[in-house]
């Protein structure tokens, strides 16, 4: 059985958490006292019906507000594969969040009002997974009930859609009709949608295609840790341990270790559960290498012939994430890069993308909160990365306000323009 | 390994290591719970053929299960860790908290004062917990490096973002992070690894006859700590425990359940959420868990 991540995002009131209540509820992954305790809420606040963004909305401030201020974590299961939800917060001024939950997902929903049809969150939250490289993502037109499950207002919509996408980079979109308050095409068919041929929400999530997602082509392993047991029964045990970012390491490749550029073989592969002869993107492993090199966490181990690009200036796109201060430019931040730390300055922005029309604004000094720009940085140590559309882990960075703590922004290096 | 489970190994191990790299006195919460026991054999794994290169720390309020106790002095041997105890009881001898006392009384909450005093007094900047984001609505909203001010206090509404796989541990001394390495995993999953792995736990988690007493809709183990009121008629019932905690706040389920193979699908076909079943500590208010982790609390 498989994991597939996705992240559910949507304006204000488009029914996102009611949603993920549907899709808990209706997959049975909703216990009897979860159940009774947002019956007794609802009834406590005079709602007509159940309120099943309550399941979601765990903190007391978004009771009281009744709103999503903070991803949230949700975890359901069925006969064909588990599911981890992050539920992302659609105001404006929690880009950051959906940001932070859309990072790592292996497909998004983007829910759209029936009524409403696309608009500018809509737009903003679908360039945030192009540029975040999500590999699927679902059109989710919610509330059909209230358009009379008119084909036509469906059809309009994902046409709209459709024009909009062509100028992102999006590799897979899929759109369903559903009606997520009683539940309509979300885990079973809806009577009421009988003109729609596709798959219910629920189906779509158990079979969208994820295994060639990863890039199993480029070799890529960021040192995080060296294992030298210092005990008599393991006296020359030396292991390199870390999280393959790339490509697939087996026993007997020989492998090029930056940034010294010494090569060597792989001897043997150890991991959490046991010897391995080769390992695959996303699995922890510990390196044996046939050489005695001077190794240490932040160096990459790749093939010989098929290196990362290395470089101390770069370019990037940035996205501001700290609410209490802007970008300054020449200002030294933190940086941490796969398994290493260095330190930084963004040395210019080159513009700034405005996230609702895709204009790029030229001369612009700074990135405020939520806001997103092209720009170079200059670090103190070579990073060995890629283009984040090639490889999502050795291709993003965050940056550190080195005074607060905060995790400031959040980047994703490109190619060198030529 | 199955490729579900294997997944949260990997994230786990990962989260681990990179703690253990980057900070300086790193130290992880040890209780003899299942989702411990899971945490501490991932360290274990994560630095083999090493060893783990943190100690182990218990808060033990005093009234715990004594099953679980001497579990935790056996694993910590068999598992070659350092084990550092922090006592509630030490905690009101030294006039830092006072003990509470009733039929009611629990040191659950206790903890928090003895917790925070072992954090500064062994300056440790990394406390490892094996709390799950499915246990509970706030803890579904903690990251999974969580900041602590120099108050041990967790402030919901201004959690740094946390991207991709990178983890941001920067503070100042005095503050710490809580690391939860175990955030993905669901109860199933938990289980499924302590089956997979052949993992030891204490023997309260299967089933077996007990003297229990019902309380608020729910068996309470009658115990040194924990006496049945006039009305709270005791018997000997067939039960387990779904979660291992204090003894005054920790309620047994009815369950013939006497194998993993049982337990797991006693797991998967339960209709109420493990706190919800057996934790009198949550039932203080909607948000009791948000409001005792603002505090300091595990």
């Amino acid at each position: 059985m498989e994991r597939l991540r996705f992240a559910t995002v949507g304006s204000v009131d488009d029914g996102k958490s009611t949603l993920i209540g549907r899709l808990l509820y209706d997959s049975k992954s909703i216990f009897e006292d979860q159940l009774e305790h947002i019956e007794s809420v609802s009834k406590r606040r005079g709602t007509d019906y159940v309120d099943l963004s309550l399941l979601t909305d765990g903190l007391r401030a978004e009771r009281e507000q009744g709103i999503t201020i903070d991803v949230a974590y949700r975890y359901f299961a069925t006969p064909k594969r588990s599911f981890i939800i992050a539920d992302c917060p659609g105001h404006i001024q929690y880009t950051r969040n959906m940001i932070t939950g859309a990072s790592n997902v292996d497909l998004a929903i983007v829910l759209v009002d029936a009524r409403t049809g696309i608009v500018e969150q809509t737009r903003r939250h679908s360039l945030l997974a192009s540029l975040l490289g999500v590999p699927h993502l679902v059109i989710c037109v919610n509330k059909m009930d209230l358009v009379d499950w008119s084909p036509d207002v469906f059809n309009r919509i994902r046409e709209e859609f459709e024009e909009f996408a062509s100028r992102l980079s999006l590799r897979d979109v899929t759109f369903l009709p559903i009606s997520a308050l009683q539940g309509d095409n979300v885990v079973s068919r809806s009577p009421n949608l009988t003109w729609f041929e596709g798959p219910t929400l629920l189906h779509h999530l158990e079979n969208v295609y994820t295994a060639s997602d990863d890039n199993r082509v480029d070799a890529r392993f960021p040192v995080q840790y060296v294992i030298r047991p210092q005990r008599a029964e393991h006296h020359d045990y030396r292991g390199y341990a870390g999280r393959v970012a790339g490509g697939v390491f087996r026993v007997g490749d020989d492998v090029m270790v930056l940034p010294s550029g010494l090569t060597t073989t792989i001897t043997g592969i150890d991991s959490p559960t046991g010897p391995l002869q080769q390992v695959e993107p996303g699995h922890t492993a510990t390196l044996l290498l046939q050489d005695d090199l001077s190794i240490a966490r932040g160096d990459m181990i790749c093939r010989p012939n098929n290196r990362p690009r290395q470089a101390q200036s770069l370019e990037a796109m940035l996205c501001w994430m700290d609410d209490a201060a802007s970008l300054q430019t020449d200002r030294i931040y933190s940086l941490k890069h796969t398994t290493k730390l260095a330190r930084a300055k963004v040395t210019k922005v080159l513009y700034r993308l405005n996230i609702s029309t895709l204009h790029r604004e030229a001369d612009v000094r700074s990135l405020a909160l939520n806001e997103i720009g092209r720009v170079e940085i200059h670090t103190t140590a070579p990073l060995f990365y890629d283009d984040y559309h090639a490889n999502r882990t050795t291709g993003s960075f965050i940056l550190v306000d080195e005074n607060s703590g905060q995790t400031c922004a959040a980047g994703m290096l490109l190619s060198p323009r030529t | 390994m199955k490729s579900a489970l294997r997944g949260l190994v990997d994230e786990s191990v990962t989260i681990i290591r990179e703690v253990a790299a980057e900070f300086e006195r790193p130290v992880m919460l040890f209780s003899g719970g299942k989702d411990s026991v899971v945490m501490l054999h991932l360290a274990v794994r994560a630095f083999s053929p090493a060893r783990v290169p943190f100690p182990v720390m218990h808060i033990d309020t005093g009234h715990n299960f004594p099953e679980v106790i001497e579990f935790r002095d056996r694993t910590v041997a068999e598992l070659d860790v350092q084990l550092i105890v922090g006592s509630v009881q030490a905690s009101i001898d030294a006039g830092r908290i006072q003990d509470v006392s009733g039929p009611r009384a629990s040191r659950n909450p206790l903890q928090t004062v003895t917790l925070l005093d072992a954090i500064a007094e062994h300056r440790f900047d990394a406390v490892f917990g094996g709390a799950r984001r499915d246990e509970e609505r706030a803890r579904a909203k903690e990251r999974v490096y969580s900041f602590r001010d120099s108050f041990g206090q967790w402030d919901p509404k201004s959690q740094r973002p946390e991207l991709w796989g990178i983890y941001n541990g920067r503070h100042k001394p005095g503050e710490h992070f809580r690391i939860f390495p175990l955030s993905n995993w669901t109860e199933l999953d938990i289980w499924r690894f302590v089956d997979e792995c052949d993992i030891p736990l204490p023997s309260i988690y299967f089933a077996h006859r007990r003297r229990v007493f019902r309380r608020d809709g729910m068996w309470m183990a009658e115990s040194p700590f924990l006496v049945a009121d006039g009305d709270e008629p005791v018997s000997e019932q067939l039960v387990r425990f779904r979660t291992v905690g204090d003894a005054t706040c920790t309620a047994a389920i009815e369950s013939s359940a006497t194998t993993l193979e049982q337990i797991i699908a006693e797991t998967a076909a339960a209709r109420v959420t493990e706190r919800g079943a057996t934790r009198a500590d949550d039932r203080i208010s909607d948000a009791g868990m948000e409001d005792r982790k603002k505090q300091g609390y595990f």
